[in-house]
Formats: C-alpha cells, sequence, structure tokens
C-alpha cells in the first residue's frame, strides 16, 4: 500500500499514540509488578527467618522498600529505571521515596531546611494531607455508625 | 502462587496508574494522592484487605496500602479508644513508613547529589 505524504502522517498520528500507550503501560505493568515481586520475596524473607508476625513483617517490607527506593534514587539507578517503568516505578512505595529524594537533593543548594527539609514534602506532602484526612474522615464515620450499631460494624 | 500474584495485581495497579499519566495528563503528584485516597476508602470498605490476602506484597507496596494501613490503624483505634482514635490511630498504624520515609529521605538527599543531566 503506498501513501502520500500527509495520508502518512495522518495514519502516524492515528497509530502511535495507541501503540506508545500499550508500550507504556504494558512497561508499567512488568516493572511495577516487578517490585512488588521483590518485596513479596523481602516479605517472605522476614516472615519465615525472622520470626516476624505477619503485620510486624509488612511494616517491615515499607520500611526496607522506602530505603531501597531512596538509595536508588540518590545512586541515581530509580530515575533511569523510571524512564522505562513510568507508572510502574511511580505508584510502588520505593516511587513514594523516590518522590521524597529527589526534589530534596535538587533543591539542597538552596539550604538545608528551606531547601532540602522543605522541598523532601513537595509530592509526599500531599500525599500524607489527603491519606490521613481520608483515614480521619472515614474514622468519624465510622464513630458516628459505632452509635447507631452499638459499636458493632 | 502468591508470588505470581503479587507480580499481576502489583502491575494491574501500576498499568491503571499508567493508563492515568497517558490519557488524563494527571501529574505523579495528583495520581499519588487518587491512589492513597483510593486505598483508604477501599481500606475502610473492608475491600482491600481481602485483595492483600491474595495478592500479598502486590497490594501492600503500592502507595494504594499505604491508605489501607491508614484507615484499618483509625478504625482499630476508635474500636479500641473511641473518639479519639479518629486522629491517632491511622498515623501511628503508618508510623513504621512516615519515619523511614522521613529519616532515610533525608540521609540519601544529605549524601546524594543530583547526576548533571
Amino acid at each position: 500500500m503506498k501513501y502520500t505524504k500527509q495520508e502518512y502522517q495522518e495514519y502516524l498520528e492515528k497509530k502511535s499514540p495507541n501503540s506508545s500507550l500499550i508500550k507504556d503501560v504494558l512497561a508499567a505493568f512488568l516493572v511495577g509488578g516487578a517490585i512488588c515481586v521483590v518485596g513479596q520475596a523481602i516479605f517472605c524473607i522476614y516472615k519465615n527467618f525472622g520470626g516476624l508476625s505477619d503485620d510486624t513483617a509488612k511494616t517491615a517490607v515499607s520500611i526496607t522498600m522506602i530505603f531501597l527506593g531512596a538509595f536508588l534514587t540518590g545512586t541515581d539507578v530509580y530515575g533511569r529505571l523510571a524512564k522505562f517503568g513510568g507508572g510502574g516505578t511511580l505508584v510502588p512505595i520505593t516511587g513514594f521515596a523516590n518522590a521524597i529524594v529527589s526534589p530534596a537533593m535538587e533543591f539542597k543548594r538552596e539550604g538545608y531546611v528551606m531547601g532540602l527539609a522543605a522541598k523532601m514534602f513537595s509530592i509526599a506532602g500531599p500525599v500524607l494531607v489527603y491519606g490521613i484526612c481520608a483515614s480521619a474522615a472515614i474514622g468519624v464515620i465510622y464513630y458516628i455508625c459505632g452509635f447507631f450499631t452499638g459499636g458493632a460494624l | 502462587m502468591t508470588f505470581v500474584n503479587a507480580f499481576w495485581v502489583g502491575g494491574l495497579i501500576c498499568a491503571i496508574a499508567q493508563i492515568l499519566i497517558d490519557k488524563t495528563k494527571l501529574t505523579p503528584g495528583r495520581i499519588l494522592v487518587t491512589f492513597v485516597v483510593a486505598g483508604a476508602v477501599l481500606g475502610g470498605l473492608g475491600v482491600y484487605d481481602k485483595i492483600v490476602d491474595f495478592a500479598g506484597a502486590g497490594a501492600t507496596v503500592p502507595i494504594v496500602g499505604f491508605g489501607n494501613v491508614l484507615v484499618k490503624g483509625t478504625i482499630k483505634a476508635v474500636r479500641e479508644i473511641g473518639a479519639i482514635g479518629i486522629l491517632t490511630g491511622g498515623v501511628e498504624a503508618a508510623a513504621g513508613g512516615i519515619s523511614a520515609a522521613v529519616v532515610f529521605g533525608f540521609l540519601m538527599a544529605v549524601i546524594f547529589n543530583p547526576k548533571s543531566k
């Protein structure tokens, strides 16, 4: 099949957003899934060899993943992975650590208080604000419902 | 089996984020906020724990799991100590993650410098 230049342009515009979407989503799926498998492996180690309870092991996994995310951001490994993984590197808790360390490093030159420390929370801050407010709001609803059901819910 | 479930459930949550990034032009910050609130709501409805049971780290490692931990802690504290739990339970349950993020985030930002592009 032969295209004129214009037809080919239209063809490209129709085709490329979709194929890049599929590629992006697939990369996010693979990278995000792989990061979660790492988390699961760490969980199994803590639980089976560390003798931690389920809940403690979950917390320890979060802490470890945050450490890894922060360390790999500092060493520029996570940034390179993020170029490929997109949402797959953003959504895991390692991405939360990345969102803390990378602006903090960037703004270190503006000082350790209003630069580094303040910018740590440029993305993490909103996450904490809305996360904590949402949980408090649900707590209020739960508390009020308790009056009607006699505390059983 | 948990490893397989962790992979595809965790991957799926990330794929949803990627579709939002590509299709809606939401900034990363907004996506993280949306996901953490979604986790809190699903946690409040008691749905998210079922996903955690099924997928393990596939559900706890994504930021959605953070919202779930906050809300579960809040509900547990409200049940045990009443109204004060609304404000104490969430952060108490998520304390490990929050402190780790602050401490490790600070240390790494002090030690390392951004790579010149």
